[in-house]
């Protein structure tokens, strides 16, 4: 690595950095200002905020077809937002477990599919057990059944090292679509159809009407809502900190007195807690689910999602999966070749911004101090 | 009562088939284990998921298809096999072909996926989404050029039974297998190709630059390695093997689907993981080991289970033994 850093003449590359860093302030601007700003202002900015897009199925701008049934052959548009608000659940509990504690999860679609199939099982009458429980019922089962689930793969797989535990999570959520296709009781692709809706045998008139998605995505919105204050309030807690300290150096957080495994235990109950409550919500939502849903190339387009929105940060996660489950529905014409650009995009966006394009302040500060170090190494090598 | 039954017959199955089940999974192993060299390699010297190394291998089995197919051998031209010198040839007019491919499309993922990250010492979860970003690219841009349907590969080798081994002759009830020179082939070129990289990495120059760099990167800097060019001679050694499992498996399977590279990638790190990720014998191992217990394992619970024994086998080793079977030591020379 003996090479002499090259003065570059201002190519293509440099204008973009500088781009770049130029919006970076910005961004960076726009975050003082905003926590400068007086804290009654914040909260009528942040329940405006929550008031548009509580009401974005019901809005149409001329002009700007942003709405996927604008364009031909397009989808629902309250489809397509209550599926969006789905997988921005699953980023939000992906989230503390890659973003917060570090640990790469590949087989989060696991936790998603036991969510998805506890509803689906307890909940339908053409189950194996048929029991037919009311949503609201089934939705504290499968928590608690896949919290049981992320314990069950976190106490073996918890001790192994970053990459193996990211192959172990993929296996797992292989291992986990397989007895979806496979095992009696999943019905693989046949699948469990007649999934409750969320009111089921509460009230007289269903607010969960057929063919119209806005309730649901209502109610994912209020539970994104409440799941984001939550993982808020953890994050800044004694447990945030110390999922901090493993992600930063597990080492010297043990030796100062982090019981890094419990924590690590902790994260992926948790994370898996929250996949569980996406999954219940995607099974009523779609009222049916079979194997077809669950498969893995899902999962690590998650992970995608987060990293590529900047891990770490809520706001930035959900920015993520915004893109790479909305831009695909709305740009239809491309047709086949959706998946193509993603992936050169995907390419292109971590190469430009590493730290993903909303990163937490914590994460981008770390990523600053590594390209120095790389620079410090490459000058004194 | 009937449980204990059941589980009788399914390992009555198993031991009944267990020839034939053996000579499948050690086909099937050594496609595994070239795959997992790729990895291997790569996770050596960078301590790097690849994940795009199922895509190199993907591209592989493309390239060998059209070549074949510029040269007049389509699947499905009912024209019969070729002659004996004409096979051969095609073969290795094909295998070269793979090879060059899969080798060119490792070095660009790496030139353009890995590199500029390695430049500004980007954590390496980044790399592995700039890798699942290639990994995307490449298999949607293979399903757009053959519309995402099937494509077939012509038949240049029909099998013929070579060998025939009667277990019943030596006493044991199993049925008897038959070995076809196709599976014959693809077992030997693997441990040939295999034996090349070993003998590559241990007995020439560049060899002995990629070992120092694995063991220990500025040390192998500092005595005169460039480390670029080492990477990049890694990422297209695994390239070649991938492009010769490319071959191997359009010979064995017959058909080619834009999204057969996800699973098998898997597999073949899978592989790498339970010989030792980073040990060239290891992957070896490991992969024939890996088709072994998928085929057996298949034998016992059912087909429909393959891929569940593999992972399962993937956690279990990984709980009582986390460096593989022979340990990860790409460095200190084992390799």
């Amino acid at each position: 690595m003996s090479a002499p850093e090259k003065v570059r003449p201002a190519t293509f590359v440099s204008k973009v950095k500088a781009a770049d860093a130029k919006r970076a302030a910005a961004v960076s601007g726009f975050r003082d200002r905003w926590s400068d700003l007086p804290k009654i202002w914040r909260i009528l900015a942040a329940v405006a905020g929550i008031a548009l897009l509580f009401g974005l199925p019901n809005i149409a701008i001329p002009g700007i077809p942003f709405r996927t049934d604008e364009i031909p052959n397009g989808t629902s548009f309250s489809f397509v937002l209550s599926s969006i608000a789905i997988y921005v659940l699953v980023a939000i509990g992906l989230n503390v477990v890659v973003g917060m504690a570090g640990l790469l999860d590949l087989g989060y679609i696991g936790f998603y599919a036991v969510g998805a199939y506890t509803v689906a099982i307890f909940g339908s009458p053409n189950s194996i057990v048929a029991t037919e429980y009311p949503w609201l019922v089934c939705v504290p089962i499968a928590i608690a059944l896949t919290m049981v689930s992320g314990v069950i793969l976190g106490m073996p797989t918890l001790r192994l090292r970053g990459d193996y535990l990211a192959i172990v999570t993929l296996g797992f959520g292989e291992i986990i679509r397989l007895i979806a296709v496979n095992s009696a009781v999943t019905n693989g692709q046949r699948g469990i159809p007649v999934i409750p809706a969320p009111d089921k045998g509460l009230v007289e008139e269903t607010f969960f009407p057929v063919g119209d998605f806005r309730s649901h995505y209502w109610l994912a919105l209020v539970l994104i809502i409440i799941v984001v204050f939550a993982v808020r309030r953890l994050e800044h807690s004694r447990v945030g900190r110390s999922w901090l300290a493993i992600r930063e150096d597990e080492d010297a957080a043990s030796l100062m007195g982090v019981e890094a495994f419990k924590f690590k235990l902790w994260a992926f109950a948790i994370g898996a807690a929250i996949g569980g409550l996406s999954g219940a919500l995607f099974a009523s939502r779609t009222g049916f689910i079979n194997s077809d849903g669950f498969n893995l190339l899902l999962s690590v387009m998650f992970v995608a999602a987060i990293v590529l929105g900047g891990q770490g940060n809520i706001l930035g996660v959900t920015l993520g999966t915004v893109l790479v489950f909305y831009l695909p529905e709305r740009f239809r014409f491309l047709e086949d070749k959706r998946e193509l650009v993603f992936g050169v995009a995907l390419i292109v966006i971590m190469v430009l911004r590493p730290q993903g394009l909303w990163p937490s302040r914590r994460r981008a500060r770390e990523l600053k101090d590594r390209k120095l170090e790389a620079k410090e190494a490459i000058v004194s090598g | 009562m009937t449980y204990l039954a059941a589980q009788a017959d399914s390992f009555g199955d198993l031991w009944h088939n267990l020839a034939d089940l053996t000579v499948s999974g050690l086909t099937q192993g050594s496609i595994y284990a070239l795959i997992a060299l790729g990895y291997t390699l790569v996770y050596g010297v960078l301590q790097l998921i690849n994940f795009a190394h199922s895509e190199v291998f993907l591209v592989g089995t493309f390239g060998s298809i059209v070549v074949w197919g510029w040269l007049g051998y389509a699947s499905g031209d009912g024209g019969g096999v070729p002659g004996l010198g004409m096979v051969i040839l095609l073969l290795a007019v094909g295998v070269i072909v793979a090879a060059l491919i899969s080798g060119g499309t490792a070095v660009l993922i790496e030139r353009v996926a890995y590199r500029p990250l390695r430049r500004k010492n980007a954590p390496r979860l980044i790399f592995l989404i700039t890798a699942i970003g290639a990994s995307v690219a490449i298999a949607e841009f293979v399903g757009v050029l053959t519309d995402r349907k099937p494509v077939g590969v012509p038949a240049l080798v029909s099998p013929t039974t070579q060998w025939q081994i009667d277990p019943r002759d030596i006493g044991l009830d199993i049925q008897p297998v038959n070995i076809t020179n196709l599976q014959i082939g693809i077992v030997l070129s693997a441990v040939l190709m295999w034996f090349a990289l070993d003998s590559f990495l241990n007995r020439t120059k560049f060899g002995l630059g990629i070992r120092s760099v694995a063991q220990n990167e500025d040390t192998a800097a500092l005595m005169g390695v460039n480390k670029d060019r080492v990477i990049m001679l890694t990422f297209l050694l695994g390239g070649l093997a991938a492009g010769v499992a490319a071959v191997l498996y359009n010979l064995k399977i017959g058909t080619v689907t834009f999204n057969i590279g996800f699973l098998l990638g898997l597999k073949a790190f899978t592989a790498a993981v339970l010989g030792g990720i980073g040990n060239l014998r290891g992957a070896l191992l490991g992969g024939l080991l890996l088709g072994l217990a998928e085929n057996w394992g298949a034998g016992f619970f059912g087909s429909e289970w393959m891929n569940a024994v593999a992972f399962v086998v993937l956690i279990v080793i990984l709980m009582f033994r986390p460096t593989g079977l022979l340990g990860d030591s790409l460095g200190r020379a084992r390799a």
